[in-house]
């Protein structure tokens, strides 16, 4: 067990490893003392919850819990800020979502993301923590300029609003392990990340109708093809980045039991977390 | 692991083959602690109390919650193999190559839990969809609504169940891709109401192993016993 090698390893793609384990690198030293006096066979699990507490918040209590919905309200402010506006420029005149079926399902998708919002401010304040706060002056749907015309071009409006959906989709599946010691709070985790997912659904096949900003030759589906965003922009690509995925649980999925399963269609069949840190640079440019 | 006799031993020699076959092997390596729960399962298959034993048992843990998705999975499979075998009147080109790729993916669910599941997995279940006109495509999509909502609302509600923090990853992947099957069936059939049957919150359903089985139940004719699977 090279443990130090494992660290080094770290340490060249982390600078700041040793200060998340223990503050000082003569800590490791510590460490490596330690670990000399137990049987090998302990080292990773020991190594493993060392790494944890490094890296995550710490699962199951109270704390880490209210920082995973404080993080899951931020996603949904983000997005019922998003709708609110684009709604309000649809009725305005000034984004030119078609009236009926698009204006209809707009105003819904807003909805539930306001009701997202307040039914977690409510969880947040009754777990005994402080919900986050932001109101439309938080942020800037240009992304710093990436997508100037976002509340004027309805074919930006609905690529901007798909990569927030698929990317909230990512977001709550990387959160729900650290849900898990709260029957209660996992439970309407799942129920609001499926209602992302059926968002997501609708609105790539509002963007299939629109044809706005979909590169030539692509199939906008209502699922994820291998890491295509569908969308004529790389600013997006992180949200799809890793969604190729065709290998579940060391299980290859392609042909699996016989079965013709495309590589496309093995990546679709399967959605892919985000951790919170790639979630976060993803919607930091959003902020204003 | 100690065994009683010799079947058994049988079983649990013939889990420990499956386990030697790569993919299985990786998955198991994976999971870690999940090749024990699945040699208990394998072990337990033959159970002496015949009482404890009327219909096909899922199983316990994990491993029953992973058998009640295999269940599921085997079902809408079997579903959307015949619908692609066999379209509806009037289908058109678009909806024939959605609905293949949902086949698609439910074919890759359910061998994916059976691979994983290996010696631990129930055997393929006897199905009844003659309650569906498959020439007719109200009677179609109508039962895949049904079926990819209560999908959704089974993964929602056994996401609580699962004691590995890796098993509900897993159920998180296939989960939001049922519910983009949903959105879709769903606008298929009335466009816009991709979400509706959502609560005053905006939350989806979930529903309990008995609440599912009690809809499903109409297209299953293997007996299954329930009983086993985790209650928190």
């Amino acid at each position: 067990m090279k443990i130090e090698n494992i660290i080094n390893e770290i340490e060249s793609v982390d600078s700041e490893i040793y200060q998340r384990l223990d503050g000082r690198r003569s800590a490791m030293k510590n460490f490596a003392k330690f670990f000399g006096k137990f049987a090998l066979a302990s080292l990773p699990i020991a190594f493993g919850s060392m790494l944890n507490k490094a890296y995550g918040s710490p699962t199951g209590t109270t704390d880490a819990i209210t920082d995973v919905l404080n993080f899951a309200l931020t996603l949904e402010y983000i997005e019922s800020e998003f709708y609110k506006k684009g709604y309000d420029a649809g009725v305005a005149g000034t984004l030119a979502i078609p009236a009926g079926a698009p204006m209809g399902a707009i105003k819904t998708i807003r909805d539930h993301e306001i009701a997202h919002v307040a039914f977690l401010k409510t969880a947040i304040t009754s777990l005994g923590g402080t919900p986050v706060a932001f109101t439309a002056a938080s942020f800037d749907f240009t992304a710093k300029g990436t997508f100037p015309t976002v509340f004027t071009d309805y074919g930006l409006f609905l690529a901007v609003a798909q990569t927030f959906e698929d990317t909230g989709v990512r977001a709550y599946k990387g959160q729900a392990g650290n849900l898990i010691s709260n029957n209660d709070v996992l439970t309407a985790a799942l129920n609001i990340h499926s209602v992302e997912a059926r968002h997501a659904s609708h609105i790539r096949q509002m963007r299939k109708t629109n044809g706005g900003l979909v590169p030539a030759g692509v199939n906008v589906k209502p699922w994820i093809t291998l890491n295509q965003s569908g969308i004529g922009s790389s600013a997006v690509q992180a949200s799809y980045d890793g969604e190729e995925a065709t290998t579940q649980a060391g299980v290859n999925i392609v042909n699996i039991g016989g079965f013709t399963i495309s590589p496309s269609a093995a990546s679709e069949g399967f959605d892919e977390p985000l951790t919170k840190e790639q979630v976060v640079a993803i919607v930091t440019p959003f902020f204003a | 692991m100690p065994t009683k006799n010799s079947s058994d031993r049988e079983l649990v020699a013939v889990a420990e083959v499956n386990i030697k076959n790569l993919s299985r092997r990786n998955f198991l390596g994976y999971l870690g602690g999940a090749s024990a729960l699945l040699l208990t399962a394998a072990a337990c298959k033959k159970d002496d109390n015949p009482t404890s034993n009327s219909g096909t048992d899922l199983g316990s843990g994990d491993v029953g919650i992973l058998n009640y998705a295999y269940a599921l999975e085997q079902i809408e499979a079997a579903f959307y193999t015949k619908v692609f075998e066999s379209p509806y009147s009037g289908i058109t080109a678009s909806e024939s190559a959605l609905l293949g790729d949902i086949r698609d993916h439910e074919v890759a669910h359910r061998e994916f839990f059976k691979a994983a599941l290996a010696a631990g997995a129930i055997p393929a279940l006897e199905l009844d969809f003659s309650s569906i006109n498959f020439s007719s495509r109200d009677s179609v999509l109508g039962t895949a609504k049904a079926f990819e909502d209560l999908g959704v609302s089974a993964y929602n509600g056994a996401g609580k169940l699962i004691a590995s923090a890796d098993y509900l990853l897993l159920a998180g992947k296939i989960v939001s891709v049922e519910a983009r099957h949903a959105a879709y069936i769903r606008d298929l059939i009335m466009p816009g109401t991709f979400a509706d049957g959502l609560d005053a919150n905006g939350l989806d359903m979930s529903r309990s192993p008995s609440e599912v089985f009690a809809i499903a139940g109409t297209y299953v004719k293997t007996k299954l016993n329930i009983s086993n699977l985790p209650t928190s």
